[in-house]
């Protein structure tokens, strides 16, 4: 039996290429320095990034697909895979975990429905992900801000001060 | 985040934080153009370049990043007529555990580092600039680009400067999550859309190949930021505020086991450690005694309490006389701190009570660098591994007898064997922790 994949880059709208092509002009002098930059597009926009998202950035930077393969690879921000719409990153540096950042990691596992203790390999996997695709939740390494730990990056915001008995109510506020 | 700041204690003298400490105060262009923005900068272009360069070395600036580099130094290996392309890159990569100053700069005022960024292109004939920001600050590198617009509908920025026949472009680049592009050739590297490997030295200075192998200078958020207050106060006046070799103000971030964690804004050299724990951050927690200092940034070196350091110091006849310091007398500025056997770093101060394990504390920062060794070193990127294992298993079941023994062999053969400087960054924990505090490992490994 065939199995039909699906392409991300096979749904390209014209306002995606246009945002790429713009992205790639602020490097006039290499047009491989927009690699990141079109990496971030891409999985602002399809959550993750498959192969034929790093050949379309390739062939767009005049660049081969390990070029792009092995930035993907490296950066742990980056991942193959779908993760939950929600990103919850907990900061796992000194001044959180001093803070309590390992008890309100625990928490986050349990409210949103995860294994606190599950391994996360990075490597382009997504992080742990509850079953709905709803929230994700990892240690990361230091946010940088680290007068109000314990914090967290929770899809674009920074919150901060987090104790256990806020958790519930901060994962309420995602849902 | 904080949106506004609490009233400045009487030893903060707030500069870059000026403004933002305003109420009201917003990151648009109006908001700032009424607290007289742009003004330094319109003062700079009346001037020649070789002059603002003079002003920022008299100004005694060092670079705020944790290098500590004289920034006007830098700015001079820059060769204004050379014929080649030269480029600025501002270092707004704030990783480095225990620092979170540059972060509330690029979200509250970031027409400070535009205004202090283009002054210092004027001056280095530079005509494109990046602002790398990491990909954990998304917002900053939104409200960064939004102010480089209004700046270039402004005319302060792109071509012919307010008249002045000066170009700029800045564009705003963010990272992806890896601490090791805080080094400035790793940044660099990954600027060029590559694995971010750093460059070694020589000769990859970025002063002679930078990006694109062409002449650039790397300055952190902060340390840009301060051009514009060296131009508006004038540098006599600026560096008059610090130490001799040590100008201006530098921000002091306070985490760990005090009352009031915070970042501080403080004159270089006008309070000592004491002063900063007990008197600006409210002192330790009720019936808490100090343990350990981590007094610039995770990689700087521990210091215990009750310590005392043989260092020069300045008598009262004004003759250099040796003499022995305790811990909390020492003066929180670059010089002190290195004659303590440690640096002033990024300016990031971790304070740990005696509540704290230091094997626990060390096992934290030894995992935060075995993730982020970028693996091009092999001392490096087996041995960041290795003291992660050692420590885990010490703090946990499987501690073995030769354990410390084990730990300082390997951080004695990653420092001054790598690359660049993550090698002496994730082995000065170790080492350090293992010289201040023997007993704790000892008693563990037995």
């Amino acid at each position: 039996m065939i199995e039909l994949q699906t392409r991300q880059a096979d749904s390209l709208t014209t306002e995606f290429i246009a945002a790429a092509d713009e992205l790639v002009s602020h490097y006039p002098v290499s047009k491989r320095s927009a690699s990141l930059p079109l990496l971030h597009l891409w999985q602002n926009h399809f959550g993750f990034i498959d192969d034929s998202g790093i050949d379309w950035i390739a062939a767009r930077l005049d660049l081969t697909s390990i070029n792009i393969l092995e930035l993907v690879t490296f950066y742990p921000w980056f991942r193959r895979e779908q993760a939950g719409k929600t990103i919850i990153r907990v900061c796992r540096t000194l001044a959180c975990a001093l803070a309590g950042s390992y008890e309100v990691k625990e928490k986050f596992c349990q409210t949103v429905g995860l294994d606190p203790h599950g391994e996360h390999h990075g490597f382009g996997h997504a992080p742990p992900t509850t079953a709905d695709g709803k929230f994700s939740v990892e240690f990361v390494e230091c946010l940088a801000s680290c007068g109000s730990a314990p914090v967290a990056l929770i899809n674009d915001d920074l919150v901060e001060n987090i104790t256990t008995a806020d958790v519930s109510s901060i994962v309420d506020s995602y849902k | 985040m904080v949106s506004l700041l609490p009233a400045p204690h009487p030893k903060e003298r707030r500069i870059i934080f000026g403004n933002i400490s305003k109420p009201g105060y917003a990151p648009d262009i109006e908001t700032y153009l009424a607290h007289g923005g742009y003004e330094s900068l319109k003062k700079a272009l009346g001037m020649k370049p070789g002059e603002i360069v003079d002003m920022i070395k008299a100004a005694n600036l060092r670079g705020r990043g944790g290098a500590g580099f004289p920034a006007g130094a830098k700015w001079s290996f820059i060769k204004y007529d050379d014929g080649k392309p030269h480029y600025i890159v501002v270092n707004g990569d704030e990783s480095e555990p225990g620092t979170f100053k540059d972060r509330y700069i690029l979200h509250q005022d970031p027409h400070q580092l535009i205004e202090g960024l283009a002054i210092a292109a004027f001056a280095t004939n530079v005509q494109l600039s990046y602002i790398y920001i990491r990909c954990e600050f998304p917002k900053a590198a939104k409200i960064v680009w939004e102010a480089i617009k209004e700046a270039k509908a402004k005319g302060f920025l792109g071509k012919n400067i307010l008249g002045s026949g000066f170009d700029l472009e800045i564009y705003v680049h963010q990272g992806a999550g890896a601490y090791i592009c805080g080094e400035e050739t790793s940044l660099l590297e990954s600027l060029e859309g590559k694995r971010p490997y750093p460059r070694i030295k020589p000769p990859y200075f970025p002063a002679v190949l930078g990006l694109y192998m062409k002449p650039t200078i790397v300055n952190n958020v902060e340390t840009i930021c301060h051009v514009r207050h060296i131009l508006a106060m004038g540098p006599e006046e600026y560096a008059k505020m610090g130490t001799p070799g040590d100008g201006g103000t530098r921000t002091m971030c306070v985490s760990g086991d005090v009352l009031r964690p915070g970042f501080y804004e403080i004159p270089c050299g006008a309070v000592t450690l004491g002063e900063l724990i007990n008197d600006v951050c409210g002192g330790l927690k009720p019936g808490r005694k100090l343990k350990a200092v981590i007094p610039g940034g995770s990689s700087a070196k521990v210091l215990r309490a009750g310590e005392t350091f043989k260092m020069k110091v300045k008598g009262s006849d004004g003759q250099m006389v040796d003499k022995e310091v305790p811990l909390m007398d020492l003066v929180m500025d670059a010089s002190t701190l290195q004659a303590a056997g440690t640096m002033v770093g990024s300016g990031g101060v971790m304070i740990m009570d005696d509540s704290r394990d230091m094997v626990w504390a060390l096992n934290n920062l030894n995992q935060f660098y075995a993730h982020e060794s970028c693996g091009q070193c092999t001392p490096c990127r087996e041995g960041s591994l290795w003291m992660s294992k050692v420590t885990t298993r010490i703090i946990g079941e499987g501690a073995r007898p030769d354990d410390a023994k084990n730990l300082k062999n390997i951080a004695d053969n990653i420092a001054g064997r790598t690359v660049c400087a993550f090698g002496e960054a994730c082995s000065w924990p170790t080492q350090s922790f293992l010289a201040k505090f023997p007993d704790e490992f000892e008693k563990r490994v037995k």
